[in-house]
Order: C-alpha cells, then sequence, then structure tokens
C-alpha cells in the first residue's frame, strides 16, 4: 500500500519572546493508506505538534511533509484550509461542537464549503449520523448530548465530506472505559469498513491497542521498536 | 457566501448566551446616539422656530451693517423716510404699510429673581402685516397706556404672566390685557405693546427696525429688489434691505453652527468612549469563541466567514444600541419645548424637533462605532494560527 502520510526530515520550532524550542526533531514517519495508527508518548513529547502537521494545521520550520499525494508544507494558510477542506476529518478531545447548533447542523458544516445543494447536504447528514449510530439524536444541541454522543456527532462531521484522512487528537481522553471502548470501536470499523486512513494520539495504551500500528514520541523523537500489531 | 451566512447567522443566535457583556455596547452605543440625536434635535428645533418666523412677502430694514435687529436704531427723522420708498404697499387710504418697530429687552422684575424679555413696540400696520398673529385671549393694547399684549410662549416661560397680571419694568406697572400667538414663530416669545408707549417709555424716538409689507404688483422678490436699489441708492440713508425670512434664518445659523459644533465635539469624545467598551466587549467576544472559530477554521473555513461573523454581531450590536438611544432621545425630547438665549440675547422658546434625518445621523455613528469596534478583535480572530488557537492559549 502507498504511503498517504509521508514526512521527511521534520524539524518544527517554536518561539517564544527570544526563546527557541526544538520540539520536533528531523522526524521522518510513513504512514499507509488504510493504516489505523495510535501515537503515543509522554506529556510534552510532540504529540499534538506532529499531528497538526499531519493534518496541515500547522507548517513545519523544515523538512517535508506528503500528506494525501499533496505536499502541504508549501501551502499559504489559505491554500491549506482549502486542503484541509477536502483531505482531513478532525476529533478532538473536548468535541468542539457548535453549542448553539444541532448535531445535524454541526455534521452540516464542512459540507457548507463544497457545492452540495441542501437535500444532497441533509442526506450525507443523515448518512454520516447513521454510521456513528445517532440518526435519532439528529435535532438535538451539544448540551443535550452525553460526552460520547457528542464524540459520535464530532466523528460523523468529520466523516461526512468523506475524507482520506481523519485525524484525532485524544478523542477518548474525556470519556469513560467503557464510552472510550464504544468510540474506538467506531473508529476501528470506520477504518476497517469504510476504508478511512486513521492517526489517533493517545495517552491510553488500551485504546492504543485498537489500531493497527503504534508510534512512540519520546522529546520530539520516534522511539525505536515502535509495537507494530 | 453559504458559509459566511452559516457562520453569522451560528454567531448572532449565540448573543444573548452572552448579553452582560454585549449590553455594554448596547448601552455605551445608546448613550452616544441618545445624546447627539438629542442636542441635534434641539438646533434643528431652534433652526425650525427661526426659519418658520417672517414671510416672504415683508422687508426688514435695519441700520447698515447690523446683523440682528436688537442692536439696530434708525433715526426718528429716517422712519417717514423710509416709509415712502417704492416697492412698499399702501393701503386702502394710501398710507404705506410699514410698521417701524421698537425692540428692547427689559428686565422683568420679579419676586423670585429678574429675567430678561423681548419687548416690542408695534404700530398698528403691524399687526395688519403680519396676518399669522392671532389675538387668542383678551383684547388689543390701547395706545398711550401701559398696556401690553404677551406671545404664547412667553407666558410659558414665565410663570404670572396672564391676561389681568401687571408686570414690572422701567420703573412702571404694565397690564396684559392679551395673549397672541403665531404660528409658533420666534414672535410668540415676545412681549408686544404700542410703538409710540414703547418709544416713550424707554426714551427712544427712532426705531429698531422698520418691517414692510411688499408692494403686490409685482413678485416678492423684485419689490425686495427695488426697495433694496432705492434704499441703496439714497445717500440719505445707512440701511441694510433684508427680506424678513432670510434675516430670521441668518439669526439661527449662528446658534445652530454653535450647538453643531459642541454637539460633534461631544459626540467624538463619547464615540470614542464607545469605540472602546464595544473593542472590549468583541475581545472577549473573540476570545469566548476562540475553540469554536478555530475549529471552523480547522475544518476548512476561511478567514472571511469568521470576520464578517464578528463584524456581524458588533455591528447588530450598535444598532440596537443606536434605536434605543435615537428612540429614547424621541420619547424624552420630541415636541419637548425649552428656551434658549438667541443670537441677539433675547429668550426664544423652540421645540426639539427629532427628525428621521436625525435619527439616521445618529445610526450612522452607531455603525460606525459597531464597525470599529468589531474590525480588530475580528482581524485578531483569524491572525492567529488555528493550531495555537486550537490549543485555547
Ligand atoms: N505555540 C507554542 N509555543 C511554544 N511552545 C509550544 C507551543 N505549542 C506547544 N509547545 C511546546 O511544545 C512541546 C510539545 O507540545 P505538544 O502539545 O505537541 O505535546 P503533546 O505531546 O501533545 O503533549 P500532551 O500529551 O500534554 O498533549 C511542549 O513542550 C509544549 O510546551
Ligand atoms: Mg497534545
Amino acid at each position: 500500500m502507498s504511503a498517504i502520510v509521508s514526512l521527511h526530515n521534520v524539524v518544527k520550532t517554536y518561539t517564544r519572546g527570544k526563546q527557541t524550542v526544538e520540539v520536533l526533531h528531523n522526524l521522518s514517519i510513513e504512514i499507509a493508506q488504510g493504516d489505523f495508527v495510535a501515537l503515543m508518548g509522554p506529556s510534552g513529547s510532540g504529540k499534538t505538534t506532529l499531528l497538526n502537521l499531519i493534518g496541515g494545521l500547522d507548517r513545519p520550520s523544515k523538512g517535508e511533509v506528503n500528506v494525501a499525494g499533496e505536499r502541504i508544507d508549501q501551502l499559504s494558510s489559505g491554500q491549506l484550509a482549502k486542503w484541509r477542506a477536502r483531505h482531513v476529518g478532525f476529533v478532538f478531545q473536548f468535541y468542539n461542537l457548535m453549542p448553539m447548533l444541532s448535531a445535524e447542523r454541526n455534521v452540516e458544516l464542512p459540507l457548507l464549503l463544497t457545492n452540495l445543494s441542501s437535500a444532497r447536504r441533509k442526506q450525507n447528514v443523515q448518512a454520516a449520523l447513521a454510521v456513528v449510530g445517532l440518526a435519532e439524536r439528529a435535532k438535538h444541541k451539544p448540551a443535550e448530548l452525553s460526552g460520547g454522543q457528542a464524540q459520535r456527532v464530532a466523528i460523523a462531521r468529520a466523516l461526512v465530506a468523506d475524507p482520506t484522512l481523519l485525524v484525532c487528537d485524544e478523542p477518548t481522553g474525556d470519556l469513560d472505559r467503557t464510552t472510550a471502548d464504544e468510540i474506538l470501536h467506531l473508529l476501528q470499523m470506520l477504518n476497517k469498513d469504510h476504508g478511512k486512513t486513521i492517526v489517533m494520539v493517545t495517552h491510553d495504551p488500551k485504546a492504543a491497542e485498537f489500531a493497527s500500528h503504534q508510534l512512540h514520541l519520546d522529546k520530539g523523537q520516534l522511539v525505536e521498536g515502535s509495537v507494530h500489531a | 457566501m453559504k458559509q459566511t451566512l452559516a457562520v453569522t447567522w451560528m454567531n448572532l443566535r449565540s448573543l444573548p448566551s452572552r448579553y452582560m457583556t454585549s449590553l455594554v455596547v448596547v448601552v455605551g452605543i445608546a448613550l452616544v446616539v441618545g445624546v447627539l440625536v438629542a442636542m441635534l434635535s434641539m438646533s434643528k428645533g431652534f433652526e425650525h422656530t427661526l426659519k418658520g418666523t417672517g414671510s416672504e412677502s415683508r422687508a426688514l430694514m435695519l441700520s447698515a451693517g447690523v446683523t440682528a435687529e436688537l442692536s439696530s436704531y434708525i433715526d426718528p427723522q429716517m422712519v417717514p423716510l423710509l416709509r415712502e420708498m417704492p416697492g412698499i404697499r399702501r393701503d386702502a387710504a394710501g398710507k404705506p404699510l410699514a410698521s417701524a418697530e421698537l425692540l428692547v429687552i427689559t428686565e422683568l422684575r420679579r419676586g423670585d429673581g429678574d429675567v430678561n424679555v423681548a419687548l416690542r413696540g408695534v404700530e398698528p400696520a403691524g399687526m395688519t402685516i403680519r396676518p399669522e398673529v392671532k389675538l387668542v385671549e383678551g383684547r388689543l393694547f390701547k395706545s398711550g397706556l401701559r398696556e401690553l399684549i404677551a406671545g404664547r410662549s412667553a407666558t410659558r416661560q414665565f410663570s404670572g404672566i396672564n391676561v389681568g397680571s401687571k408686570l414690572q419694568f422701567r420703573g412702571s406697572e404694565w397690564d396684559v390685557v392679551g395673549i397672541f400667538e403665531s404660528d409658533g414663530d420666534a414672535h410668540e416669545s415676545e412681549l408686544w405693546t404700542d410703538a409710540d408707549t414703547a418709544r416713550s417709555a424707554f426714551g427712544r424716538p427712532g426705531a429698531s427696525a422698520i418691517l414692510a409689507q411688499f408692494d403686490t404688483s409685482t413678485p416678492p422678490a423684485v419689490a425686495l429688489q427695488t426697495l433694496k436699489a432705492a434704499v441703496a441708492a439714497d445717500p440719505r440713508f445707512q440701511i441694510d434691505v433684508l427680506g424678513e425670512r432670510d434675516y430670521y434664518s441668518s439669526q439661527s445659523q449662528g446658534v445652530t453652527d454653535n450647538i453643531n459644533f459642541i454637539t460633534v465635539f461631544i459626540t467624538v469624545i463619547m464615540a470614542f468612549g464607545a469605540v472602546f467598551g464595544a473593542l472590549n466587549t468583541m475581545y472577549s467576544a473573540v476570545a469566548a469563541r476562540q475553540i469554536e472559530i478555530a475549529t471552523l477554521r480547522a475544518i476548512g473555513f476561511s478567514g472571511l466567514p469568521v470576520m464578517v461573523s464578528v463584524l456581524a454581531e458588533s455591528v447588530a450590536l450598535a444598532l440596537i444600541g443606536g434605536l434605543i438611544g435615537a428612540g429614547c432621545a424621541w420619547l424624552l425630547f420630541d415636541g419637548l419645548t425649552t428656551a434658549t438665549l438667541g443670537q441677539n440675547f433675547t429668550q426664544v422658546a423652540f421645540s426639539f424637533a427629532v427628525t428621521p434625518a436625525l435619527v439616521a445621523r445618529g445610526l450612522s455613528w452607531a455603525l460606525g462605532i459597531g464597525l470599529i469596534g468589531g474590525f480588530f478583535p475580528a482581524l485578531k480572530a483569524i491572525r492567529q494560527p488555528v493550531a495555537e488557537a486550537l490549543r485555547g492559549a
């Protein structure tokens, strides 16, 4: 299988005032199309930083980032926004739903960036909500949903525009074991049945077991001997 | 477009949940607009009253170079000569329809402090050529007696002026024998008496001005030119001739210019405050929505809809504030009658006039404040890197 994500000699430095901190050091990674990768490591090791580079939310200080067949480290922020809309779905730890919008309106958001008719958008929203098992909660506001349900809505939103890649930053970090496992099963199903490539940051070794591969990051470098499931 | 509308709509709907901070903007802008509209309505009302005074068909003759009737004085020998000038209408008996009038400011002695009132000595022709002047109570003053009639506004401004009441000024007692109205113009703030009575009481045999009605055989503008030319050509006279309406318009100009200047000055200062209030509110609104905005941008929304949504919020708040301010100004002030010192130091009663044009002006200030107050926070919202904004830092 071809690599959908390929990072080559990537360096990321943050500058705060006069201090420059190198967070990722010469990192090279390849992730195959259709893979489900768990990205693990201690707090502050650079997991979110790496995920943001893969998802096109940020640009590296040095090195090459190829994702979904495009070199994205050179794109302007406007071009990156368009690229993200086409290729990436994001899932966050705290769901990041719009509190004023119903579940279906939240899920519809990415489709507002497409040319789909409102009827088609409705169809796709219903389909995405059905995939995550929340079709009957379409009219509910985020405040009326449990954490697990809210994360399902967020996953539906990440799915609805049919991106190649799902990027999840601690998607179960705010959920109890049972609910977390349900969400992880859902991600697994999306990977296996719908062919989505998934990169998931997690602290939780149990969660990482749901993935097909694990990558361990420590102090901005990949640790040798990352477990391959 | 679709994305802009969706994001803006979403943002506006979340407004009620932030109503406490939003209230700051609304109240601040309501104050600015309220004060602006109230003050402008004052000058508008004043202008309205003075511009409504006078007629196209009458001329006012003043001593040359003066700008106001009060500072004008025409020698008694000149008065009969000026009456005979061409362009002035004559009555059936062939007498010119012109009233040589004396206008003085006099101190009305009262128990609760003295007040200045304008007293006008009017000749009989002065009543004839002013059809708008109507006696609504009592009777006209009689020549040779210390009797006067009071304008309707004067009775409202100064308590104790009624038919039958006695007024103390110029060392004697005057009887109020009637009340007149004149379509709410500036004369309604005056006391009128017989011209000869006024001349002797104040020891001034001449006139402040001569009010003359134009000959009707030509249009008023032509008659005015005829009269002007004839007076200017005669070396005996040092006299300016003005259309009566022009005179009162120019009287309002100085005062309204002053009010308008002060108004803009105060409004600018207050608007500064309101802009800072709006900026503050919108910065915190943007901060409160930081994650929301960052999430939208992560999904792929561009800066424009975010920018528009923030601007729309501040403009919406500003317009609500503007409408409240203009509404309060209208409720509190429209039609409210008050008195002011006129250009010529007479008290003129006038009504505040909150016109649609003034409301529009107030709202355009609100709009400006809202746009400035929203612009910089909006810019900040879209300038912050997405990855950083998502961390909630
Ligand atoms: N905008 C920034 N400016 C400066 N330093 C930053 C910035 N963002 C992150 N860092 C630093 O970079 C390092 C890596 O951060 P990152 O968020 O990628 O870690 P992480 O592995 O995701 O940690 P966690 O498990 O706590 O989420 C940390 O030391 C962090 O303080
Ligand atoms: Mg992290």
